[in-house]
């Protein structure tokens, strides 16, 4: 069963590749020039983000549990060589302390990255999220900030890694106002995404898709650039029904499209790319034109971001939707360590879902 | 995931972990003498090392043991050994899936621990579990089945690795957030003191869990009710590929409690971390908290992607082996002591390999869960969600 699974996303891993090559109006965009590109995969994408983050700001510190040795998924590599180890040093697995540290660090005008070495580990954290970041600039009216923090921490399913090392917990952090969350869904989207939320002056949690650190690949810029947060991009266009995600589900949603474009329907995709604050306006202009809406995540579908976006979308879009806001998503368990597959929202139930919500 | 490419610089330069065999073979029986191997003769023999107390007058060096208990450490470490290269294998053979976390090296905490204490008393640990599992009383077959995820699983297959549970033997498990299980241990004390059971509970965590902050929670807390809960640090000197002293001021955890008092045990020899474990329930039943410092070590890297050697020497594990390993002590001892032969104890080892094939061959023999479980235990009754059809793509809810 779990074979299928990953056979399946090592597929998709090569979609990446080529697949993603297109939408890249915002590179054009925002680079200087575009032609540089080399392949990378994500972790090494990141790895480079961190590089021009630490050389283009000499106040930016990079910490978390072993990423002095380059942590668990190497996206620290040679970063403690390249700065020193009073710039970029081991904490002890204390991540309550970690979080807090980086937000003091913060308050002192600095850019604090600190890495959660898996997102399941990003709990013992959260008060310091939620109660001191998130609010730190709002109740001391705007005397203190801690917008030089970015919280990195890898998310996701991986195809066999049980109920702590394959968790998504971005919806928690959706509901903090104050904080903005951000989730790259390839290489080159990655580095620009993470420069942005390292430079962006509020704090951000950016979740990183770990089941594509080595399995997607794509050209990605040598230079430093930014992509926009708050920005969702379309990532192919289509008529007949919208769907929205982020990170590595689109990869499995792109699928379902490709599907679903062998019998006729045409799929509009759209990357959210940051959950909040989230580009409404992208989203709703392309329902209004397609009429119909699909939100897919690995999280929970009740509580989840996509409920969210359902809701917001029924209030700008009621009369012109045409069939109910369909939700692929996990399922209400925990992660499971058997049956992953039936836990997580695959291209198939994808696939039914936009037939049934196009033949509604 | 791999820890593979991790700095190796002075990772041993200042660890202190090969420290002479002494003592193994002082013990105050002068002379050899057969004694038949079932016999209950109390044997006196000295710790390795002496225990190093903090705020409390350390127990005796000298041992009660007796042959049967000897040869039985042997069986049962002998016995943990081989089922955890076992799961190595099996690992390898991607028969068990997610995190898997092996034990090899610091056996006789486990089984030390348990020679000292009854079923009544707790133990809860963090993920690193199956042979604790296994001194409480589990078998191999549960043990087996849950790792490859199946029904006959401890957890009914639905921990795996890290997830390990007994509540008939007072096991607590498996918990896979670093540090999480101290807390709920001063829970479980709390009941126990409260119900006047006599009863203990050891909280075990490692020496990178001793840096969480939850910790000195559990510790104040603890202090403050006066609760019947012993904190057991497995030092094994590395939290995944980080030396102790990279993440810790002080190491000296037997120390951290501060106003706890605490003892730093030799933790690969079993007979020492008994004599430590007896004497902490005496304490803790009578006067409330203790740290004990198991100082120890893991064979195998931190986990399945750890290849366990880019951030020590070769030599540091191949010295432990030699100088220090758990099972060759006891060997010595019982050779020593003539209390049985070379090939004796050799058949033994080639006993409990038949054992460990044996639980494996009919561990896979048992099902994968019903695809119900995933909604199952999630709440008291089923939470009410049902999956079924090609690719589970049929969803149907009902008010449980
Ligand atoms: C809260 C939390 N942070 C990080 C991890 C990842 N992690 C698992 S084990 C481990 C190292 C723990 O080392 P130690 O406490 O010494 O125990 P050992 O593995 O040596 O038995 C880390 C960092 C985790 N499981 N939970
Ligand atoms: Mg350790």
């Amino acid at each position: 069963m779990a074979g299928s699974v990953s056979g399946s996303r090592r597929i998709m891993g090569r979609l990446l590749k080529c697949g993603y090559g297109y939408g890249n109006g915002f590179l054009r965009q925002f680079s200087t020039s575009s032609s540089d590109g080399k392949s990378l995969n994500l972790y090494t994408a990141i790895n480079q983000a961190l590089h021009i983050a630490m050389e283009s700001d000499p106040r930016a510190y990079i910490f978390g549990e072993d990423v002095g040795f380059g942590g668990v998924f190497r996206c620290t590599t040679g970063l403690a060589d390249r700065f020193g180890k009073n710039r970029v040093f081991n904490t002890p697995l204390c991540e309550q302390g970690i979080v807090g540290f980086a937000i003091g660090l913060a308050a002192m005008g600095n850019r604090a990255i600190a890495e959660i070495q898996f997102a399941d580990y990003i709990f013992p954290a959260f008060d310091q999220i939620v109660n001191e970041a998130a609010k730190f600039r709002y109740r001391s009216g705007n005397q203190f900030n801690c917008g030089g923090l970015t919280i990195r921490a890898p998310y996701g399913a991986v195809g066999h890694g049980g109920h702590y090392h394959s968790q998504s917990p971005e919806a928690f952090f959706c509901h903090v106002p104050g904080l903005k969350v951000v989730i790259p869904r390839s290489p080159k989207e990655a580095k620009g995404l993470l420069l942005s939320s390292i430079r962006d002056p509020n704090p951000v949690v950016f979740f990183e898709p770990k089941w594509l650190y080595r399995l997607s690949v794509e050209e990605v810029p040598e230079h430093d650039y930014m992509l926009p947060l708050s920005e969702a991009e379309v990532i192919r266009e289509g008529n007949d029904i919208t769907l929205v995600g982020w990170g590595a589900q689109l990869s499995i949603m792109e699928q379902a499209c490709l599907d679903a474009e062998k019998d006729g329907i045409s799929c509009e995709l759209i990357d959210l790319k940051t959950l909040i604050p989230w580009d409404k306006e992208t989203v709703e202009a392309s329902v209004r034109k397609t009429g119909r809406l699909l939100i897919s995540h690995e999280a929970p579908v009740t509580g989840g971001f996509g409920a969210e976006i359902s809701a917001s979308i029924v209030e700008r879009c009621f009369l012109r939707l045409e069939a109910p806001v369909a939700r692929i998503c996990g399922l209400d368990t925990p992660f499971p360590l058997v049956f992953e597959p039936f836990y997580l929202p695959t291209k198939n139930k994808i696939l039914d879902a936009i037939k049934s919500t196009v033949n509604y | 995931m791999a820890l593979s490419h991790m700095a190796t610089s002075s990772s041993s330069s200042r660890s202190n972990l090969l420290k002479p065999l002494t003592a193994v073979l002082s013990c105050t029986l002068p002379h050899r003498r057969t004694i038949s191997s079932d016999s209950t003769t109390t044997l006196t023999i000295e710790t390795s090392v002496p225990f190093t107390a903090h705020k409390i007058d350390e127990p005796s060096r000298s041992v009660e043991t007796t042959p049967k208990e000897l040869l039985t450490f042997f069986r049962h470490m002998a016995l943990m050994r081989r089922m955890e290269i076992a799961a190595d294998s099996l690992y390898k053979a991607k028969l068990i899936r997610g995190f898997c976390h092996l034990y090899d090296g610091q056996e006789a905490v486990a089984v030390g621990m348990e020679a000292a204490i009854t079923k009544k008393d707790a133990i809860i640990t963090a993920y690193r579990d199956h042979c604790t599992f296994l001194g409480r009383g589990g078998t191999l077959l549960e043990i087996f089945a849950e790792l490859m995820g199946r029904q006959a699983g401890c957890s009914r297959g639905k921990g795996g690795s890290m997830h390990f549970y007994k509540k008939e033997f007072g096991f607590y498990g498996g918990h896979g957030i670093v540090g999480a299980q101290v807390p709920l241990g001063c829970g479980l004390a709390f009941a126990q003191k409260y119900s006047k059971d006599e009863a203990v509970t050891f909280a075990l965590y490692g020496d990178g869990a001793a840096n969480q902050g939850q910790l000195f929670e559990a510790l104040n807390i603890s202090a403050l009710w006066d609760l019947p809960a012993i904190l057991v640090c497995e030092n094994n000197h590395y939290g995944m590929g980080t030396a102790e002293w990279r993440a810790a001021k002080s190491p000296s955890y037997y120390k951290r409690g501060d106003y706890v008092p605490g003892l730093k045990v030799d933790g690969m020899d079993a007979l020492a971390v008994k004599q430590a474990c007896k004497f902490a329930k005496e304490y803790a039943l009578k006067n409330g908290p203790i740290i004990l410092e198991m100082d120890t070590y893991r064979y195998h890297g931190h986990s399945m992607s750890d290849p366990g050697s880019t951030y020590r020497t070769r030599d540091e594990i191949s010295g432990v082996r030699q100088e220090r390993d758990p099972i060759e002590r006891i060997r010595k001892l019982i050779l020593f002591h003539d209390l049985a032969t070379e090939k004796e104890l050799k058949d033994t080892e080639k006993e409990v390999r038949k054992e460990v094939d044996e639980a494996i061959a009919k561990a896979k023999e048992s099902p994968m869960p019903d695809p119900h479980e995933l909604f199952t235990n999630i709440y008291v009754k089923d939470s009410g969600l049902e999956v079924f059809g090609p690719d589970r793509k049929e969803l149907r809810y009902a008010l449980p």
